[in-house]
């Protein structure tokens, strides 16, 4: 019999393949949202050398461990800031940031913020899947009212982030959000963000089936599927105060801002070039 | 080793002479400092304003566009150290400027530089503690805190300038350490030398030293980020170069993939320091021969402390200085040595015992060892560190553990309450 010839995988070139088997359960989405980047790197044709993952610390924190690209595995919550040295360390990197809804909301709440007042020019890929999981499925501070966690067994009295709309009250110039199903979009959104010059920001709605799913009897990965399916509905330009996400609601994605605006680079470069710092 | 940088060759680079500015100043010992990095060629740092540093911090912002580097304000200390650590992993020599509060906030970033081996230096204008403390006022306190901060294993390298002068020429020897040994290096200054202000002379370019980076030459693919050379410390590349890197704060192996286990890059990161003390560590000594007591200080306390040394000689005492210009690693095998000698160390600090206790370890019951301590706010009485002193002679027999001398401020507190 002659010897099946093994295929290589399609995203040799984009995914460190000498480590995976990954470490993410069944019916995650973040798989996905690191194919839709892959896919999205593909499409924009860039030199692989010039990019760059940053991760902070949880599940999605993992995602710099995966792809082959010079990755940087850092601190709880500290991705963006170690983004913003990376980025003006070396102005022509493309930075993605690329972690999870409590790393970048609630640790790292703040470099969030001032990053995006600050429009340095990465890319936030925000994977929210509504829990802490690595930790074994605490309450965030983008979980749903009345949602359960392990530490909110009575249901989550506290209201969640919405995080376009964080992401635009401090400036970012691109805001997106999809779900885990829509990879397509989800692709294109990515494509967009990275080219956008400033800070652009995708939210990327995840199913964690092992344990927001789990602790709140929602079924497994396809049935998250199914309610993103049938409940989300896509609005672009949608004003980002309607964005709030209740307890399996309605969820909005599309593209909500798409603005311009100097990153802090031009403006340094403005200045620059006006004051002409040459001797002292 | 095949390849990578050969690490019995001396790498002699020299200062850029766009960097240096060359003169005499009457300055402070911040900003002589942030001449100091800019010297030594540091291109990037975040920073958090923070008495008593914060005029080191301004002093680099306002020279940085003039020799191509870039700094950033960040919004807390945990995000400067955080941005500094990314920006020396995409090339730049950085630094970030802070003291006791902001200190504490950068510990597990500090962490973070020692596990992915970050060349990196960290200034420390300490000031009195604990919490807000003094924010105006000096302080020694974060000694230990330098050392054993972040969790887990590590090693650092601290150096404890006394001047003006020593904090211009101390962080050029920071940067010159971080590069060689690719670790964090903390400048461990206090507000009195960050604030005092001297004659600095800075040199001409050509006779600055610069350890370059150690960045890797052999074929890419076959680079591992943690393959350490002979002196244990592996060549650096950079993000953007093409390297794909992996540079994970997990426990990872050589080629920076996370592992399941303790490897032996983890205990490299003790050894490297532990195993090349020697070539690292620097002191000041001065009568020592001779001496029976030995005045063990750091800092601005050890200019103090030649008042009370000169008090005593002048009594007829044979006192030796001993200076720990780096502070850690901690000359272990010289103080073991000495106490073989000598009858007693007398060990001042801004606080109430943290070197003394590294003096006592190492003196292994040999000599008695004196503290003078000092709540943080000023510097000591020399008058105290004289008495400690006479003391320290007279005293004939051996006492277990650590004496603490009863200073002026002690019993103006006990008596108060007794």
């Amino acid at each position: 019999m002659a010897k099946k010839k093994i295929e290589p995988h399609p995203m040799e070139n984009i995914l460190r393949m000498d480590r995976i088997p990954h470490i993410w359960c069944p019916a995650c989405g973040i798989g996905t949202a690191v194919t839709s980047f892959a896919s999205a790197l593909e499409k924009l044709k860039v030199n692989l050398d010039e990019v760059c993952v940053v991760s902070g610390i949880g599940c999605t924190g993992r995602v710099a461990g995966y792809t082959k690209v010079d990755s940087f595995h850092t601190t709880h919550g500290r991705a963006i800031a170690y983004a913003t040295g990376v980025k003006l360390g070396n102005p022509k990197m493309k930075v993605i940031v690329f972690s999870g809804d409590g790393d970048i909301i609630a640790i790292g709440g703040n470099h969030f913020m001032h990053a995006a007042r600050r429009n340095i020019d990465i890319t936030v890929i925000c994977v929210n899947n509504f829990i802490y999981a690595m930790t074994g499925g605490q309450v965030a501070p983008t979980t749903p009212l009345t949602a359960y966690a392990t530490t909110s067994p009575f249901g989550n009295i506290e209201p969640p982030y919405n995080i376009p709309r964080l992401a635009e009250a401090c400036g970012a110039v691109y805001v997106a959000r999809w779900t885990a199903l829509h990879v397509r979009r989800l692709t294109n959104s990515i494509v967009e963000a990275i080219q956008k010059p400033g800070f652009s920001v995708v939210e990327v709605i995840s199913p964690c089936a092992q344990y927001y799913s789990r602790i709140n009897r929602l079924g497994d990965g396809l049935d998250m599927m199914r309610f993103y399916h049938d409940n989300a509905v896509i609005k672009h330009n949608e004003p980002t105060e309607n964005l709030d996400i209740d307890y399996q609601k309605q969820i909005i994605m599309g593209k909500f801002i798409d603005r311009e605006k100097p990153t802090y680079i031009e403006r340094y470069n403005e200045w620059l070039s006006e004051s002409k710092p040459k001797k002292k | 080793m095949a390849f990578g940088i050969e690490a019995e060759k001396e790498v002699i680079m020299k200062a850029n002479k766009k960097d240096v500015l060359t003169g005499s100043y009457y300055i402070d010992g911040d900003v002589a400092a942030a001449y100091g990095a800019i010297a030594a060629g540091c291109k990037f740092v975040g920073g958090y304003p923070i008495t008593p540093s914060t005029e080191a911090f301004e002093a680099f912002v306002h020279r940085a566009p003039y020799v191509g580097g870039i700094t950033i304000q960040m919004e807390d200390e945990l995000g400067s150290i955080a941005s500094i650590l990314g920006a020396v992993w995409s090339g730049k020599k950085a630094m970030t400027i802070t003291s006791g509060p902001g200190f504490s906030l950068m510990m597990e970033n500090i962490g973070l530089g020692a596990m992915l081996e970050t060349p990196f230096v960290l200034l420390n204008v300490q000031r009195s503690g604990p919490s807000t403390g003094l924010p105006t006022q000096a302080g020694q306190a974060d000694m230990m805190q330098s050392r054993w901060g972040a969790n887990g294993d590590y090693e650092i390298i601290a150096i404890s300038p006394d001047s003006p002068q020593e904090m211009f020429d101390y962080t050029i020897k920071a940067f010159n350490l971080s590069e060689k040994y690719r670790c964090p290096v903390m400048i461990m200054a206090d507000e009195c030398v960050g604030h005092m202000t001297e004659k600095v002379v800075v040199p001409e370019a050509d006779k600055i030293n610069i350890e370059p980076r150690r960045f890797y030459k052999g074929p890419k693919e076959k680079y591992l980020p943690f393959k350490p050379d002979k002196d244990l410390v592996p060549p650096m590349a950079k993000a953007g170069d093409g390297y794909k890197l992996h540079i994970s704060g997990l426990t990872h192996d050589e080629k920076g993939y996370p592992t399941f286990s303790q490897t032996p890059d983890t205990k490299r990161l003790v050894d490297k320091i532990r195993l090349n003390a020697d070539k690292i560590i620097e002191l000041n000594e001065d009568e020592i021969d001779d001496a029976d007591v030995v005045v063990v200080s750091y800092g601005i306390t050890s200019r103090v402390a030649i008042r009370g040394i000169e008090q005593a000689r002048a009594k007829g005492l044979k006192v030796g200085n001993l200076r720990l210009v780096t502070v850690w690693p901690f000359p272990e095998k010289r103080i073991a040595e000495l106490s073989k000698k000598v009858k007693a160390f007398v060990v001042p600090e801004i606080n109430y015992g943290q070197i003394v206790y590294e003096v006592e370890r190492c003196a292994h019951g040999n000599a008695n060892v004196v503290l003078v301590p000092h709540g943080g706010g000023f510097v000591h009485n020399p008058e105290d560190i004289f008495k400690a002193i006479k003391y320290a002679a007279q005293e004939k027999k051996k006492v277990e553990g650590i004496i603490e001398h009863k200073t002026e401020l002690y019993r103006l507190i006990h008596e108060k309450n007794s």
